[in-house]
């Protein structure tokens, strides 16, 4: 039989992988900015903070963190519900492995946006401000739609690393399409074909998040003037 | 904290039971994976530039597989998928070799290794200027000579940047060692953590030792680049 069976599973087990890796993405994006806002604002407090969280968690491999986060997290989060005496709250595995993630990628998402930032021309800002546009409307109508050109491949780069650093969270517990292909290696005594298996499937998400990228870089670009050698 | 450090430092450090650990152990992953990975991928980069489509094209797909897969499925496709094959468990050399967790370990982090630096060397390759090639074969080089003495010399200092970004990229990929139940840091930290329960202080211990390996080779790699790229003008 096609996979012993185990299609259905490993299908559901790249499901949780996408999704954990989408949304990881959209709290990371959102670090990011706010740490990127952080490290290039005028208060000295808000730069060194962000200054530390970028170069503490850039500095230490991803599983180690990641290992501290999740189970530092259930710790304290018992040793607060025993201070105030009520019951103690579970932390679901999945939404621990999103803000874990989303959390470590934070910090290279900032790096990424803080360059993009800077890259987008002050006149730029001073002309909007000028018409009479608020801190928001410089912000979406200027700001934003410039600076997403120059951060394109620095996010493609981290996306890139988010999505393959999925498979770590099989470590951490979670059910997803590494675990159940270990599973099924494991039960079918087939562990070569599955493993395969889980690097084609990785591979496809690889290859299809480049396509998406190529395009989302031609939108962006978009009226900036191509030189050809 | 104090039980951690007291009943675990010599294994963070450099051995436990005898056997080497911790510090040691990833520092040893690190050096063999790297410097196997540096001489390999020279050889590759000049073939992956080259114009002859079946010298370049089987090494394209061969980096596209290893930068497109994660590392830890990687492993896992060594370590346990290669060994559970029956072919391999009936040859005798072969199964002593995917036995090991050490040599499945450092198989797979130069593999991965090698996928990455060969496309960072490649690309530097490729921006020599075309001035520099031509004044070399108005000189008579041979193509050897040529890669010797004009083309790798520039290329690999402009990579320098990459390169070093590389390096610390893998300094992190060791902490996956322990899946190949090689005891590297974070193996350790995972020991201290079920001995003492102390799970904040083991691998709070475990990320600092990583810090402290990342800056100081990130320090290193400063040093040497400041040195390097002298001469090409580009100081920061």
């Amino acid at each position: 039989m096609f996979l012993n069976g185990y299609g259905p599973l490993l299908l559901a087990g790249t499901w949780v992988t996408v999704q954990l890796a989408l949304l990881s993405l959209v709290v990371a994006v959102g670090l990011g900015l706010l740490g990127a806002w952080a490290k290039l604002s005028a208060y000295r407090g808000a730069r060194l903070a962000a200054t530390a969280y970028t170069t503490l968690i850039r500095g230490v491999p991803d599983l180690v963190l990641m290992l501290l986060i999740f189970f530092s997290m259930q710790i304290a989060l018992n040793d607060v519900t025993d201070l105030l005496g009520i019951e103690p709250i579970e932390i679901e595995p999945f939404a621990a492995g999103v803000l874990t993630l989303g959390f470590i990628y934070g910090a290279y998402f900032a790096e990424t946006f803080r360059g993009a930032f800077m890259a987008v021309p002050r006149g730029q800002l001073e002309a909007a401000t000028a018409y009479g546009m608020r801190e928001f409307q410089v912000f979406r109508r200027i700001l934003f739609p410039q600076m997403m050109r120059h951060a394109l491949p620095g996010i493609g780069n981290n996306w890139q690393v988010l999505l393959k650093s999925t498979a770590l969270v099989s470590l951490i517990g979670l059910t997803d399409l590494v675990k159940v292909a270990q599973d099924a290696g494991n039960v079918s005594f087939r562990v070569f074909l599955f493993i395969s298996v889980t690097g084609l499937i990785y591979l496809a998400l690889t290859t299809l998040s480049n396509g998406i990228l190529y395009c989302l870089d031609r939108r962006y670009s978009a009226g900036v003037r191509e030189l050809r050698l | 904290m104090t039980d951690v450090l007291d009943q675990f430092w010599r294994a963070y450090l450099y051995a436990s039971n005898g056997a080497p650990s911790g510090v040691a152990v990833t520092l040893w992953l690190l050096v063999a994976s790297v410097s196997m990975g540096f001489f390999i991928s020279i050889a590759l980069a000049v073939a992956r530039v080259s114009s002859r489509r079946w010298l370049s094209l089987p090494l394209w797909l061969f980096s596209y597989v290893f930068r497109g897969t994660p590392l830890y499925v990687q492993i896992l496709f060594i370590y346990a998928g290669i060994y559970s094959l029956d072919f391999v468990k009936g040859t005798p050399p072969l199964a002593a070799f995917f036995q090991s967790g050490y040599n499945c370990l450092i198989l797979a982090l130069t593999l991965n290794t090698v996928a990455y630096t060969t496309e960072i060397f490649a690309g530097a390759i490729r921006t020599t200027s075309a001035g520099e090639i031509e004044a070399a074969r108005a000189y008579g080089m041979s193509r050897f000579a040529m890669y010797r003495r004009v083309i790798l010399p520039s290329a690999l200092r402009r990579a320098l940047p990459a390169y070093s970004n590389e390096v610390i990229l893998m300094l992190h990929a060791t902490s996956l060692a322990f899946t190949a139940t090689v005891p590297d840091i974070l193996k350790v930290a995972r020991d201290a953590n079920s001995a003492t329960y102390q799970t904040f202080a083991a691998y709070g211990l475990a990320a600092l030792l990583y810090l402290c390996l990342s800056f100081t080779l990130i320090g290193l790699f400063r040093r040497f680049e400041r040195r390097a790229l002298a001469c090409l003008g580009t100081q920061r």
